[in-house]
């Protein structure tokens, strides 16, 4: 048996399966994330989440490849990978590989040394500008990926406490495409994380259960644990914060400006500026120069050019106008 | 009664005998939070666990907003 306390239920392995299983079907159908003849990519990490996802899209018979990026965080990404190959062979699915430093000349221990993001932040960056590049490049028409309930309530916390209503403003289960950027949806945002870790273990799925080492002291996380202190009193909290700001809350925030974006002049991802994020925190770790003349040159102009950014819209995308 | 604690990696020797529930009280552990394993199978907070008894407890939080596990 598996209770889940916030639908004040227990569920024998079938129905468990068949509750997880309804509850993307359900978050697919609410935001019409993607149809049985869209191409879906899978943003795979090896976790609980993204392994879950994978799984109940192909058991629903969707046409979903995974994608995974090499972050080069030693024996943690060596075990993610081995794991993600391991899935995706047992399962014949498709599975896109991109390492960062491979692709790009950097990891992601490095960035975090080198950069002037902290290291969950270019970690962040990188895996969403990947997504987006290759998806398109490999012909797919949407982005997935393993956000569950308690990552988007503990954004929201987050987002709210400091009244960041351009980041509230795009806190949605789905991004629509525009201007080079893919469709983004988050089909698990009904599952909450004990949900999906009881499923792949039920289901027998081998999946990374230590915690990235870098990842020690995360904001979020202590907003989630902020999360699970009301849950634990009151179950149930943390569906009504996100779900109710879905349909409450969201529409408040709905952006009604037009941000326009522009191919980055170095990589040719959209972007607000001339070169992307990505681009110039890229060039901030190698040390390189995005432009001669007018651009910044020093480390100290380069990280303030990049520390001034605000979650830029060729990263999160645009608000849904009007949604839902 | 072993008890295998993940992220990190810890062992702790308790008394069994109880619930799983009582267990997870007895170590400050919030129930949804975690799973509870005993020869691959799971358990509920209602499980009876015995002395004899090795319990894997593996944490399901994981990442954050940038790094969805």
């Amino acid at each position: 048996m598996i209770e889940i306390r916030r639908h004040n239920a227990a569920f024998c392995r079938d129905c468990f399966a068949h509750h997880v299983r309804e509850q993307i079907r359900r978050a697919i159908d609410a935001f019409e994330m993607f149809t049985p003849q869209d191409r879906i990519l899978v943003a795979v990490s090896g976790g609980k989440d993204s392994l879950a996802l994978w799984d109940v899209l192909l058991d629903l018979g969707y046409d979903a490849g995974g994608l995974y990026l090499g972050l080069g965080i030693g024996g943690y990404s060596e075990r993610s990978g081995e794991l993600v190959r391991a899935f995706a062979a047992e399962r014949g699915a498709d599975l896109v590989e991109v390492d960062l430093a491979d692709e790009f000349g950097f990891d992601i221990p490095t960035a975090g040394r080198k950069g002037s993001r902290s290291t969950c932040s270019v970690c962040g960056l990188s895996k969403r500008y990947v997504f987006n590049r290759a998806a398109l490049e490999h012909g797919y028409d949407v982005v997935a990926t393993g956000h569950n309930l308690d990552d988007e309530a503990a954004t929201l916390l987050g987002n709210t406490l400091r009244w960041q209503t351009d980041y509230i403003a795009r806190q949605f289960p789905v991004l629509p495409s525009e201007d080079g950027l893919l469709k983004k949806v988050k089909p698990l945002y009904r599952l909450s994380e004990l949900e999906t870790a009881a499923y792949v273990f039920l289901r027998g799925i081998d999946y990374v259960v230590e915690e990235c080492p870098l990842v020690t002291g995360n904001t979020q996380l202590r907003y989630k644990q902020a999360m699970n202190t009301l849950e634990a009193a009151s179950p149930g909290t943390k569906t009504q914060f996100f779900l109710g700001f879905l349909e409450r809350g969201a529409p408040m925030f709905a952006r009604r400006d037009h941000i326009e974006l522009h191919p980055c002049e170095r990589c040719g991802q959209p972007t607000t500026g001339r070169f992307c994020a990505f681009c110039r925190a890229r060039a901030q770790v190698l040390g390189e120069r995005l432009e001669d003349g007018a651009g910044p040159c020093t480390d100290r102009e380069i990280a303030a050019s990049v520390s001034e950014e605000v979650l830029p819209a060729e990263i999160y995308g645009r608000a849904l106008e009007g949604h839902p | 009664m072993k008890v295998h604690l993940r992220n990190p990696d810890r062992e702790f020797e308790v008394i069994g005998d109880r619930k799983v529930h009582d267990v997870l009280v007895e170590l400050d552990i919030d129930p949804d939070t975690v799973l509870v394993i005993r020869d691959r199978e799971l358990l509920t907070r209602e499980d009876r666990v015995g002395e004899q008894d090795l319990l894997e407890i593996r944490p399901v939080i994981s990442g954050g907003a940038g790094c969805p596990s």
